[in-house]
């Protein structure tokens, strides 16, 4: 086992030499291929399509893991997946569909829309952007090796201390989650970083933070709550580190630790982020339904207030996931009043967007949808989130089915909606084709009604005490007929994912051209070719009001105000630095996974040597000279 | 250079070279935003130290360990690199490479000053038995000092970076920004000792006086 890991962990040391640059020749033919392209690439919107792919695959991953979960619980004392497998698969299934799926679907999303929604060439910084997706990419291809070398986490996605100390989880299970995490998370927040910059600095002329589009608006407030839910989070994956693998005691009770400093962590991080994967989502669903319903949005103020409230109680709200640990009642009472205050906000959302259809000339593609979709699925997550608010409800409630429904409801009603109502509504912009719609309706249909199939029963299963977590179940408590819908409702998910997978492998091949604005849309994204020149805007655009494009078609105008005469344009350079930095990240990972301090420090030493290289180079990007000819601009 | 050409300068440089470019300005601002998080993942550092510094499990505690002497040097020494930073960006400002590359020097001869008392007193506290694995109290004591540590190592390895760019290529809006976020890092990094000081050192020396 040692062997292979150093052999492996060589034999990537070497690749990263090679392409870093010591043998010219090597580097030469590297360069040649398209796969050179894509690795060194800053370009957004590539990269945009590089989270997408990677974000897909573990939706694939995680799906599959849901579905063998679901497999093992349709029938009582199934003997499918037992005891610390059916662990793994549980604890693999959360971190991955919250950190591998959730989080970069939702770069894809911004990556691909946000430059261009302010009328951006790129985003602030394209060389942290890349290295944001490939520190994602690092840890979690380091995460899912866990299958392969020594066992996946098996102490759940929250990894409570002290199930996830080496006493209750030895092996390296656990250091892969500890490592993993910490990789992909130290990339989201640079992309987080990155993000916020954008959007402060970026900004076309005449764009105004009170005229942005507000899918643009809730990646700013996420970036936000990114901004300062992350780095708890790095301290706290630290702490657990030290505790496993260099015997501090943070945790350890018996030397004075306090495995409640771990939950407390976790959830300051950890509610942070729920609204850090729904936000994005809302920004979405709120451009999609504006633009579907030819209606400006409703409220458009009132929403960007709800948002920014949303993003500021979220920081006071985590003791609601601590609830039954007993921290007393005054501590109980005050996060459950934050925890109600924050569906005033929410409230407010959601009667906008009933507002914005409300009398607008509905078109129901895919996207709209899943939208549609979205209203009905997310208030009832809603619904059984104020329930879960109240503390002595929540002490029955608590570990129990009826958590796991409202969880899915809001994640897979909100989020989940929210990304495949992005990826129909942005697809055109990102290929320069349109998925087609006939099939995004089967997809969507099977999709809608298999979730609601698989986690509304479990809402009763939960009220009639079935536990969360826990392998199986016994036969003769009612829980038969909702365990089994609720596993056929997972297949028809599945069923619903195959259609979309079925959708973009026709389109491809058949897909029908976009052109530039095939949803009669109403912000910048619109104005340009699909998919866009690698500069995005050959004249930076002059906005004139919310919903710019919208503004000039009404008006009359083809095309929107140039702000700029045509010049040439700035363009940063591919680098391979961030791939290599990466790279050495999860070098040194993969060491201390297996607690090999030598092959850990060998992977910093690249990743420090790489940062100082980057420091040195004189990287001050390139010229593109754009010329205009009969057809417009060309390069 | 167009920007130097079109805009106010103090010798031979714009006003203020770190924020001439659009590059620079997102350089400083991305810094301004890494600082916040670094700002919590400090506060989160200090929230465990705060809730598990009692556990010491029979070793030294705080009152028997920490030592005024030493910990106000350390203090000074890292405060009077705060300002030595400074001078160096006034400098900077000035176009005067030479003596800017010296005021930085002089900061991290100072930070590393600093590091060497720490280690020091480091090796004092475990021959007294206060040590990473030993209690609660030594793990997050020393998760917390040694994340600042390290925050003060790799500052001196990137500003002594930094002064050897500066010496190659002299101030322009390109090296600007470098030497303005440097130096804010450096800031930021005696901030922190600033609350260690007063949350870990005089808060713990005065424990179990009343």
């Amino acid at each position: 086992m040692t062997t292979i890991v150093i052999l492996l962990v060589f034999a990537l040391f070497l690749g990263g030499i090679m392409s870093g640059g010591y043998t010219s020749r090597y580097v030469k033919r590297m360069e040649e291929t398209s796969i050179w392209g894509w690795i060194t690439t800053v370009d957004h919107k590539r990269i945009g399509i590089l989270y997408l792919i990677s974000g897909g695959f573990f939706f694939a991953v995680g799906g599959l893991e849901a579905l063998l979960i679901r497999i093992q619980l349709m029938f009582p004392n199934a003997k499918f997946l037992v005891g610390d497998a059916y662990n793994q698969m549980l604890s693999m299934h959360g971190t991955t569909m919250i950190f591998l799926v959730a989080m970069p679907l939702l770069f894809a999303l911004m990556n691909a829309a946000v430059p261009l929604q302010i009328g951006a060439r790129d985003v602030a910084f394209p060389f942290l952007n890349a290295l944001g997706f490939w520190m994602y990419f690092a840890g979690a291809l380091l995460l899912n090796l866990s299958w392969i070398f020594g066992g996946a986490p098996d102490a759940g996605w929250t990894s409570y201390a002290s199930l996830a100390l080496p006493e209750y989880s030895p092996g390296p299970g656990v250091n892969y989650y500890v490592l993993g995490l910490q990789i992909s998370g130290i990339g989201t927040l640079l992309s987080g970083i990155n993000f916020l910059v954008t959007i402060i600095n970026m900004r076309a002329p005449g764009m105004s933070y009170l005229r942005l589009p507000m899918f643009t608006w809730s990646v700013f407030v996420t970036s936000a709550l990114i901004l300062f839910a992350f780095p708890p989070l790095t301290a706290g994956l630290f702490m657990m580190m030290f505790d496993r693998l260099f015997g501090s005691n943070f945790f350890s009770v018996i030397n004075g630790g306090n495995v409640v400093v771990w939950e407390h962590i976790f959830w300051i991080f950890g509610h942070p982020e729920v609204y850090i994967i729904v936000l994005p989502a809302f920004g979405v669903f709120s451009d999609v339904l504006s633009n579907f319903s030819k209606k400006r949005l409703f409220g458009y103020h009132s929403m960007v207030f709800a948002l920014v409230l949303i993003g500021f109680l979220g920081f006071m709200v985590w003791l609601h996931h601590m609830f039954t640990v007993g921290l007393g009642d005054v501590a109980n009472t005050v996060f459950a009043i934050t925890t109600m205050a924050i569906s005033v906000p929410t409230g407010i959302k959601v009667f906008n967007w009933l507002f914005t259809m409300w009398g607008g000339r509905l078109r129901f593609t895919t996207a709209m949808l899943y939208a549609s979709g979205f209203i009905v699925t997310f208030v009832m997550g809603g619904v059984t989130g104020i329930m879960l608010a109240v503390p002595p409800a929540d002490f029955q409630f608590h570990d129990s089915y009826f958590v796991v429904a409202h969880f899915h409801y809001v994640i897979l009603g909100g989020t989940i909606f929210g990304i495949l109502a992005g990826v129909y509504y942005w697809w055109p912009k990102m290929f320069g084709y349109l998925l087609n719609e006939k099939l995004g309706k089967w997809n969507f249909w099977t999709f809608f009604l298999g979730m609601h199939l698989t986690f509304f029963p479990q809402h009763f299963l939960g009220l009639f005490g079935m536990p969360r977590r826990v392998f199986t179940w016994q036969p003769g408590y009612n829980l038969e007929m909702g365990n089994f819908l609720s596993t056929i409702g997972a297949f028809l998910m599945t069923i619903g994912v195959i259609f979309f997978i079925i959708n973009v492998l026709v389109t491809i091949t058949k897909g029908k051209a976009a052109g530039n604005d095939p949803w009669d849309g109403r912000s910048l994204e619109w104005t340009i070719p699909s998919p866009p020149p690698e500069y995005n805007f050959a004249q930076l655009p002059l906005v004139r009001g919310l919903d710019p494009w919208w503004l000039e078609k009404m008006e009359g105008n083809d095309q929107m105000t140039p702000a700029e005469p045509l010049g040439p344009i700035h363009m940063p350079n591919d680098s391979h630095l961030p791939f290599v930095m990466s790279l050495g990240l999860f070098v040194s990972g993969f060491g201390f996974v297996f607690q090999s301090s030598q092959v850990g420090a060998i992977g910093l030493i690249v990743v420090i040597a790489t940062l100082f290289i980057r420091s040195f180079q004189e990287d001050h990007g390139h010229h593109i000279e754009p010329q205009p000819s009969e057809k417009g601009v060309e390069i | 250079m167009k920007i130097e050409e079109t805009t106010g300068t103090v010798a031979g440089i714009p006003a203020e070279p770190e924020r001439a470019t659009l590059e620079g300005k997102n350089k400083v601002l991305g810094f301004w935003l890494f600082i916040c998080a670094e700002t919590t993942l400090f506060a989160t550092l200090f929230g465990a130290y705060l809730s598990l510094k009692g556990a010491n499990m029979g070793g030294p505690t705080q009152a028997e360990l920490f030592k005024m002497p030493l910990v106000a040097s350390s203090t000074l020494i890292l405060l009077v690199s705060s300002l030595t930073s400074v001078l160096a960006i006034t400098a900077m400002r000035h176009n005067q490479a030479s003596r800017m590359t010296g005021w930085f020097l002089v900061t991290i001869l100072l930070g590393a000053a600093f590091l060497t008392l720490e280690i020091y007193e480091f090796i004092e506290y475990v021959h007294e038995g206060h040590t990473f694995t030993g209690s609660a109290f030594g793990s997050s004591f020393y998760l917390l000092l040694g994340t600042h540590g390290c925050h003060v190592l790799f500052g001196f390895f990137w500003i002594l970076s930094l002064i050897i760019q500066g010496r190659r290529e002299g101030i322009t809006v390109h090296t600007a920004p470098k030497f303005y976020v440097a130096s804010l890092y450096w800031h930021f990094v005696d901030l922190v000792w600033v609350f260690i000081f007063t949350v870990v050192y005089l808060a713990g020396m005065t424990t179990g006086l009343t």
